[in-house]
């Protein structure tokens, strides 16, 4: 892996014709979703990101612009300490995304945490699961149409009295 | 999940499996100190397989971070890692003031180094002191809760609040503090290295507790990386990151202090690691009460960021409108439309806040990388292989916090 850490990000970015956002010393960089594995597989291989630091999205519904889900992965270079923030973005009504476990292994329970939360399916994840909301539980909770109160779960929640148990 | 993993199984499976059992452990243990859940697969006292079920505390938390600005979700952050809750108000307003590009003042800047600091010897020794406690030392707990009770004497002192502080405001801090307050963080740092020595003397020379962390639940360095550990953790594997070095913020960039590293990986080079941060910690302390300097804590930008001294919003017109210019809705300043990620270090590692501006101080996406849920997503592959007991051990040595880890 460390031996084919050659090709700098500017040679990257420019092979795959995306420019690169500066905000606040931030490097951040949106990939199409069709070319995002083989983009991310280079950034690890050829570029020495080796830590996958953080996985999350936002629902852009009322944020304005054309797409929906924007999901987020933050890299790190540990023998160098760069930073790199990739943005790809997906849409109703099938929002999916190849899993990043196979590169980096804390892919996943973050991957997990925004499928629970977003619904954006993982292709390859290997326990595809909800991770903290219930198995039976039916929305998701931190897209920006489900309110903020819930809608009943919670007072519908079944009463077992004493003598039933 | 089914509450015993072989309902789930086929029939091949089934038999592949005879001979093992199912323990169930937890939501509702000692041992785990806050609500989470194992299902363990074992072969009389070996584990087999350790299979984590999360979301016991998750109270939506980010779905909060929505509805509350800058200044009110302080209270809920405050209530991720209660171990160390200033830690995470201090993580939070930096990644808003990175988003606002206000620079802090320097008195405020050492102000939260000292407090940062104060809560990493919070937390370790909590940790320390939690894990000793489940593997059959309850003296050394004391000595701990002991000091941490001092230093909750200092968070009440600044904030009036013990524990819960909400300390931290975006720019600044609620008040500044006074030299009575300096002095008894100095009193604090002149007392406390004796009882570390005690307590370094009863737990890491304790033969019992060596031989049950030794060689146990052991983290390679490769897989540290790969799993994305950071603090601590990664640092016990030979991860020499440390982002108070790395990628300085505050007043860390003036300070001199080591990083603390070990190669064992196992659970004793984990606590090896949290002692020696906290004589690190101490240093760091120590150089910043020399060099507090004078001077406003509230940084200075268009005005309408910060909040103004409390005393002057009660004695002066002009004080009344600068408050009510920086509070209303209407009036309040505008963030870039723009989307972040900071991070600071936490006791437990990288803590992150992903913010997305939607132009408001109240955040479009307030997201939490917290440290706590990488790190035990790690737990099945320490686990594997140990002894029933030697779970303790490994819970305590990474720190779960389930306030944290469910958000």
């Amino acid at each position: 892996m460390t031996a084919k850490a050659s090709r700098s990000l500017e040679e990257l970015f420019t092979a795959w014709g995306v420019t690169c956002h500066e905000f606040r010393q931030q490097s951040q960089v949106t990939i199409a979703s069709g070319m995002f594995l083989s983009a991310m597989a280079q950034l690890r291989d050829e570029a020495g990101f080796d830590m996958l630091t953080d996985v999350t999205a936002a629902d852009l519904l009322e944020y304005g612009g054309e797409d929906r889900y924007r999901v987020v992965y933050q890299l790190i270079n540990t023998t160098s300490g760069k930073r790199l923030e990739v943005r790809v973005h997906v849409n109703d009504p099938e929002p999916r995304l190849p899993s990043m476990y196979p590169l980096w292994k804390s892919a996943d329970w973050l991957e997990r945490e925004v499928y629970d939360m977003f619904g954006v399916v993982f292709d390859g994840h290997p326990n595809p699961k909800r991770l903290l909301m219930p198995e039976e539980f039916q929305s998701f909770p931190l897209r920006k149409d489900y309110p903020v109160k819930g809608r009943g779960e919670r007072h519908n929640f079944p009463v077992i009295t004493r003598a039933e148990s | 999940m089914p509450l015993n993993l072989l309902d789930a199984d086929s029939d091949t499976e089934f038999a592949k499996r005879e001979g093992l059992w199912t323990l169930n452990f937890g939501p509702q243990h000692p041992a785990t100190h806050t609500t989470l859940r194992l299902v363990l697969e074992l072969d009389g006292e070996m584990i087999i397989d350790a299979t984590p079920d999360i979301g016991y505390l998750h109270s939506g938390f980010e779905k909060l971070g929505e509805v509350l600005d800058f200044n009110q979700y302080v209270t809920i952050v405050d209530r991720m890692n209660y171990i160390s809750p200033l830690a995470n108000e201090i993580s939070w307003h930096h990644a808003c003031e990175k988003l606002l590009g206000l620079e802090l003042t320097p008195r405020c800047s050492y102000l939260r180094t000292i407090l940062a600091e104060l809560m990493r010897i919070h937390d370790h020794l909590l940790c320390v002191g939690a894990c000793i406690l489940d593997l059959g030392g309850v003296t050394s707990m004391f000595y701990c809760l002991n000091e941490r009770e001092r230093i909750f004497d200092i968070c009440e002192r600044a904030s009036g609040q013990r524990f819960h502080t909400s300390f931290t405001r975006v720019g600044g801090l609620l008040y500044d503090v006074s030299d009575e307050w300096l002095a008894m963080v100095k009193d604090f740092i002149k007392t406390f290295p004796s009882t570390l020595k005690d307590l370094n003397r009863m737990v890491m020379k304790n033969r019992i507790f060596i031989e049950r962390t030794q060689g146990v639940g052991v983290l390679t360095r490769e897989e540290a990386i790969s799993g994305g550990a950071t603090g601590p953790v990664a640092r016990a594997s030979g991860v020499a990151r440390d982002l108070r070095r790395d990628e300085p913020y505050l007043a860390y960039s003036d300070l001199d202090f080591d990083i603390v590293c070990a190669t064992g990986g196992d659970c004793f080079a984990r606590f090896q690691v949290r002692m020696l941060e906290i004589v690190e910690s101490l240093k760091i302390i120590e150089q910043c009460l020399e060099r507090v300097p004078k001077g406003p804590i509230f940084a200075e930008g268009s005005g309408k960021e910060a909040l103004p001294d409390k005393r002057e919003v009660y004695t002066s017109i002009e004080g009344l409108i600068h408050h009510f210019e920086a509070i209303m809705p209407n009036r309040q300043m505008q963030p870039p439309r723009e989307s972040l990620y900071a991070y600071t270090e936490s006791p437990n590692g990288e803590l992150g806040f992903y913010i997305v501006s939607d132009g408001t101080l109240r955040a479009y996406r307030a997201h939490t990388r917290s440290p706590s849920l990488i790190h035990f997503a790690l737990f099945p592959q320490l686990i594997r292989g140990c002894l029933l007991s030697d779970i303790v051990a490994v819970l305590g040595s990474l720190n779960i916090i389930a306030a944290e880890l469910d958000r």
